[in-house]
């Protein structure tokens, strides 16, 4: 194995460290807490001590499923910037990409710019409408 | 070692993946997404490795914490009952399996012919910085092509989701 | 003892040392979770005018204790109309992913010849982001387990916020890596040696700015808590948890908050590192590695009392305000602030 796989196995030994800790955690909980008894006021949802009214799931606004939308749209965006930001300084260096390097992004942001302002014309940022 | 490592990750994916379609214990669709979140995350422990850490990195960032995201509120919004188990048809039957045989022999010529990658060692050089000089070096015109699809996608989304607006 | 120790592989020398870095900083970060929330209650206890917890042992030194054992002893109740997989699971779901995030941060320089980091990986910045946008499913999920108004509307509030402050999150850092040219956060610190003002937060102060709001949003702290507004959502997706469970609620917050000041020591203050005495140099021996250590969990605690001083110090920001700050405030700047930073490197050369 070489030294950049390597890297990643002590993220398995994290990963498995904090899985043994928060479910340890559980269990001796469940182990060592008080033993009460069931009764139905303690199993009603708690709504500040009115009886609950209605189902428990409510359906949601669609402005949640447009905020997830733009939000894999954006983060696409800023998955291309990390590459061009890495790369950025070394391609400036040579006088062959500086400029290919700087307008390629400049015109990458530039679409996707236009595309935030006609979200922004189009209040889809707007929570309250 | 890392063949160990490759069959645990590979096993892993193949098992979430089953359990997002064909769970036997339970018909909740969140459940399903929640198994479509572990076989990506364990996808990206396949691409680490294959010396793909990027890949691997932005694998778990977009799908696992951003595209499962929407698909968990999709379901929320749609309010999503538990399914009920359909009948089996025999049409559905015969023209699935047949689907899944085309597909499968596609694939069987299409690995058998192709030459990439075969006997060649990945190179530590996977990371960041090589797929950004590929990147903007060699495919700097589907780039830029991949900044109007994101455009025409953003468009859409919000036609789609502000249409008695003005 | 040496000996012995020799003659093991370079494979297990390799998984013994990872145990070694792995063990002491999970049980390092807890130790600071249980006391940060003392530090949060003595301070808000000043902020307004009060003593708050000081019985448990001198000046109340031993009341984290206290809490924990309270929390395990309590009746550990899961109520009739909750969905008990997604019930177990939400807590762990909030916990783990806060505690992955320390992989990737060097919180030291050497001790002998171990780097102090767990994992010292060349994407660096992008796992973090990757185990942050996991963080997510933990609250999504208590709101969807518990199968009531309250926690199901906090939990979706909460999501559609951290995501959404996602996206500025990462817009803000690019311009660090215009400048560093790396992901790896090693190098983002050795790239901050040359001297006071080359700390990335003097160089990037608005990149700062913005990090820092977003660090707010991501990890649910006042201004932008309405995931647990008390007022509102009577405490929000961890309503109907009770006993340990709730405790890792609240544990993960903590956590998250230790885990986001420590990536902002990384990335904007230079680490470990300290630009006096040569201290921003690898140290060459046990002493000197253990200063190192030292500055870093000194530089966190500056930064996680910054965190509790905002919260006891302003009001909550309404839904919409939030949003519109996050999608019409600071992703714009970001994006400015990266054509900036590029066109100036771009004149420049």
């Amino acid at each position: 194995m070489d030294s950049q796989v390597a890297q990643y196995v002590p993220v398995l030994m994290l990963i498995g460290l904090a899985v043994l800790i928060t479910g340890g955690m559980m269990v001796v909980s469940v182990l060592l807490g008080k033993r009460g008894r069931r009764t139905t006021i303690k199993d009603t949802a708690y709504e500040c001590g009115m009886l609950p009214v209605g189902a428990g799931n409510t359906r949601l606004s669609v402005k949640f499923h447009l905020v997830a939308m733009l939000f894999i749209l954006f983060d696409i965006e800023v998955v291309f910037l990390y590459p061009w930001a890495v790369v950025f300084k070394r391609m400036l260096a040579h006088p062959d990409t500086a400029n290919l390097i700087f307008f390629a992004m400049l015109s990458f942001l530039g679409v996707l710019f236009v595309g935030y302002l006609y979200a922004l014309k189009k209040k889809a940022f707007d929570w309250t409408h | 070692m890392q063949t160990v490592f490759f069959y645990v990750f590979a096993a892993l994916t193949v098992l979430c993946a089953l359990m997002v379609v064909a769970n036997p214990f339970s018909r909740n669709p969140v459940t399903s997404a929640m198994f479509l979140v572990l076989t990506i995350v364990s996808l990206a422990g396949l691409f680490v490795q294959l010396h793909a850490f990027f890949l691997a990195a932005v694998q778990v960032l977009v799908y696992a914490g951003a595209v499962m995201v929407l698909f968990l509120f999709v379901i929320m919004l749609l309010d999503l009952k538990e399914e009920e188990r359909r009948k089996v048809r025999k049409f559905a039957v015969i023209a699935g399996g047949l689907a899944v045989a085309i597909i499968a022999v596609l694939f069987c010529t299409a690995i058998g012919q192709t030459t990439a990658g075969i006997g060649v060692q990945p190179i530590l050089e996977g990371g960041t910085a090589a797929l950004g000089e590929l990147l903007f070096k060699h495919y700097l015109l589907p780039f830029e092509i991949l900044s109007v699809l994101l455009l025409v996608a953003m468009v859409g989304v919000i036609l789609l989701s502000k249409k008695d607006l003005k | 003892m040496m000996n012995w120790f020799n003659n093991l592989s370079p494979t297990s020398q390799f998984v013994l040392f990872s145990a070694l870095k792995v063990v002491p900083a999970v049980l390092v970060m807890l130790f600071i979770v249980a006391y940060i929330v003392l530090v949060e209650r003595r301070l808000c206890a000043f902020i307004q005018d009060r003593v708050g917890p000081n019985r448990a042992g001198p000046l109340g030194l031993l009341q984290p204790m206290a809490d924990a054992v309270k929390a395990f002893l309590k009746e550990d109740f899961m109520p009739a109309h909750v969905r008990p997989v997604y019930y177990w699971l939400a807590p762990a779901l909030v916990m783990i992913p806060s505690l992955l995030t320390l992989a990737v941060i060097p919180f030291g320089s050497q001790l002998g010849s171990q780097k102090m980091v767990v994992a010292d990986l060349n994407v660096g910045i992008l796992y973090t982001f990757g185990i942050v946008s996991l963080g997510v499913y933990g609250i999504v999920l208590a709101g969807y387990a518990a199968n009531s108004k309250y926690p199901f509307m906090g939990g979706i509030r909460a999501s559609a916020q951290m995501i959404s402050y996602e996206v500025a999150m990462g817009l803000s850092v690019i311009p660090l890596f215009l400048l560093v040219g790396d992901l790896n956060l090693s190098t983002v610190i050795g790239d901050q040696t040359h001297g006071l003002f080359s700390w990335l937060v003097f160089r990037q102060p608005l990149a700062f700015a913005i990090f820092l709001c977003a660090a707010f949003a991501e990890t649910n702290r006042t201004p932008f808590d309405l995931p647990e507004a008390e007022q509102e959502l009577a405490g929000g997706y961890n309503v109907e948890y009770s006993s340990m469970k709730f405790a890792l609620f609240f544990m993960g917050e903590y956590a998250n908050m230790i885990a986001a000041s420590a990536m902002m020591v990384t990335l904007f203050f230079g680490g470990w590192t300290l630009p006096f005495f040569g201290l921003d140099q690898p140290a060459a021996t046990v002493l000197g590695g253990l200063v190192h250590i030292g500055i870093f969990l000194a530089k966190l605690l500056v930064l996680l009392v910054l965190f509790i001083w905002v919260r006891w110090m302003w009001p909550r920001f309404r839904y919409d305000q939030l949003m519109n700050l996050g999608w019409k405030g600071l992703v714009p700047l970001a994006l400015a602030n990266i054509v900036v930073t590029a066109t100036w490197l771009w004149l420049k050369s």
